[in-house]
């Protein structure tokens, strides 16, 4: 545990995305949106939707935060772009336990990069923010999320 | 006089001190902890650790009740800790010391037995932008309650409560004053003095919020004029779950009781109930008997120390982090009033508090990220969050230089030139 060091999260990939974060922008055609927020660090996004068909056609977020949701938002659109709302829940409990340690990774892609918060469990609740807000879009769900 | 000043700081053995508080000593993340998270709460030296653990140990039982001798001793210790706590803010009688669990139940002590039976339609409670949530909340909370309104008095863009502008917000319709002694998001001391004064002139009275200030600067609540102080044991190197409310006697004496139970009355029968004397009136059920004997130990320890030592050094400390941490390329310090203590507040071009957060932990940095309990204040300067490193009389330039070297070391992981 105590070796997983700082370079192991704030990886180069995580830090370009939450620099110049993908997919960030209104998406005017949005069929779902949802909003997520923790109130106790401030965290927040926004996400929208184009799904057709049970696939997402298209995904965007906006949002404000620390470079761990930022990049989690970034990496999270890139990936799920084209999937269908089943192979996101698939992804989503994959990311979960990665982040928490309990999964290796694999079947992640891109989003492995995450393997480094394992490390650091204050910050799980950073990366998970904008999959659970983006549940809450996909079903509809009217409240704000928050993972605190 | 400069080289008898120069004595006197070579007197605050550092070295020693350091020695008192046995969490310094410790590795975090493979690094030696630097503890830069003292206004949200202080390590607790030796003499606080083995005067709680004395009371266990031995002296353990309740007080003001039994004749035996275990309950003779825990009175008399809970009783000179609140000679201690009179002698140091320098309070006229012991009457005057409550004890309470911190500063939040301070206030909340005052909004309910003072404010609220003063409190009428259209009242106003003045506070200011600087207030910590703990003196926000309770005056909103009794505001919506008696359709009374709180008002703010601005500060500028250093972070400064403005007089004349305070003057401005004081009308015949204030009925209560609240303010902080110390803002702890930015450090700011408030002129608490002339405060009081302005407010008396107008016959209104006024709680000063000192929970940032007592481990820092010489509090005199004689001097200062106020009406009610308050204060938590645990930022002034006592335990948590103590802290004590200053009232003046004869305010203390003519409000009712805050909770009711055993202690805080003379008799009871199902007809009436009379209260105890001052301070027992607000003291119901045991108290946190441990908790104000650490506390009493945690003044001793002060005092021994001097508090003017130690304010001596956290002004060096606080000059010397402030030209250190000014000269990193994109860190903005919010929060640079003339005076202030040593609370750095910053927030880095680029990086969020949280990264800056988890980042200088792994260096064994302890600093705190957030809102720190004062979103207005965060409002106020255009900004989320920030990253707070905050001193005690314990803290070293060698511990400043780590704070510095590791933001630099951060930002180039972030490719931020620096």
């Amino acid at each position: 545990m105590n070796d997983i060091e700082i370079a192991d999260l704030y990886q180069e990939l995580i830090v370009d995305h939450s620099r110049r974060p993908r997919n960030y922008r209104r998406l005017e055609n949005a069929t779902h949106q949802a909003e997520g927020f923790n109130p106790l660090c401030g965290d927040k996004v926004k996400v929208y939707v184009d799904l057709e068909n049970d696939v997402v056609r298209d995904i965007s977020f906006e949002g404000e935060g620390c470079a761990i949701s930022k990049a989690s938002a970034s990496l999270m659109t890139e990936t799920i772009k084209g999937k269908s709302k089943a192979e996101v829940e698939q992804l989503f409990s994959r990311f979960r336990d990665l982040a928490t340690g309990t999964g290796d990774g694999s079947g992640l892609g891109k989003l492995a990069v995450f393997s480094g918060l394992r490390g650091f469990p204050a910050r799980v609740k950073c990366a998970t923010l904008v999959w659970h807000t983006l549940r809450a879009a996909l079903e509809q769900t009217a409240n704000i999320v928050s993972t605190e | 006089m400069s080289a008898l000043r120069v004595l006197k700081s070579a007197e605050f053995d550092l070295l020693q001190i350091r020695r008192d508080f046995p969490a310094l000593h410790q590795k975090v993340h493979g690094k030696p902890l630097v503890y830069l998270d003292n206004a949200a709460t202080t390590q607790k030296p030796k003499a606080v650790i083995d005067a709680v653990s004395q009371f266990y140990r031995s002296d353990c039982s309740n007080v003001h009740r039994a004749v035996h001798a275990l309950s003779e001793r825990a009175t008399n210790a809970y009783e000179a800790a609140r000679r201690t706590v009179q002698q140091f803010i320098n309070a006229r009688s012991e009457r005057e010391i409550v004890f309470v669990r911190g500063a939040t139940e301070a206030i909340n002590l005052v909004m309910n037995s003072f404010v609220r039976p003063r409190m009428k339609s259209g009242g106003e409670i003045l506070i200011s932008v600087l207030e910590h949530h703990s003196n926000i909340v309770p005056w909103q909370l009794l505001a919506e309650q008696t359709a009374a309104r709180l008002v703010v008095a601005p500060i500028n863009d250093d972070g400064e409560l403005m007089l004349d502008e305070f003057e401005q917000c004081l009308s015949s319709r204030t009925v209560f004053v609240s303010l902080a002694h110390i803002s702890n998001a930015l450090g700011t001391v408030l002129p608490v003095r002339e405060i009081v004064q302005m407010a008396h002139a107008r016959n209104i009275p006024v709680l000063i919020d000192g929970a940032q200030a007592v481990a820092h600067a010489g509090v005199d609540v004689h001097e200062l004029d106020c009406d009610f102080y308050a204060f938590s044991g645990h930022k002034v190197f006592g335990p948590t779950g103590i802290g004590v409310l200053y009232g003046r006697e004869n305010l203390l004496d003519e409000m009712p009781p805050y909770q009711a139970g055993g202690d805080m009355i003379r008799t009871v029968t199902f007809e009436k109930t009379t209260y105890n004397d001052l301070p027992y009136k607000f003291e119901a059920g045991t108290p946190h008997i441990a908790g104000a004997i650490g506390l009493g130990a945690a003044l001793e320890y002060l005092k021994r120390v001097g508090i003017d030592r130690a304010g001596a050094h956290e002004r060096g400390l606080l000059a010397y982090g402030t030209e250190l941490l000014t000269a990193i390329p994109g860190l903005r310090m919010i929060g640079t009033a003339r005076e202030k203590i040593g609370v750095f507040s910053f927030v880095l071009e680029g990086v969020h508090p949280h990264d800056v957060g988890t980042i200088l932990d792994r260096d064994g940095i302890a600093v705190r990220t957030g809102h720190h309990c004062a979103q207005p204040v965060m409002e106020r300067f255009g900004v989320p969050a920030t990253t707070r490193a905050s001193l005690a009389l314990y803290n070293s330039k060698a511990e400043l230089d780590a704070l510095a070297n590791g933001i630099r070391r951060l930002q180039k992981l972030f490719a931020i030139s620096g």
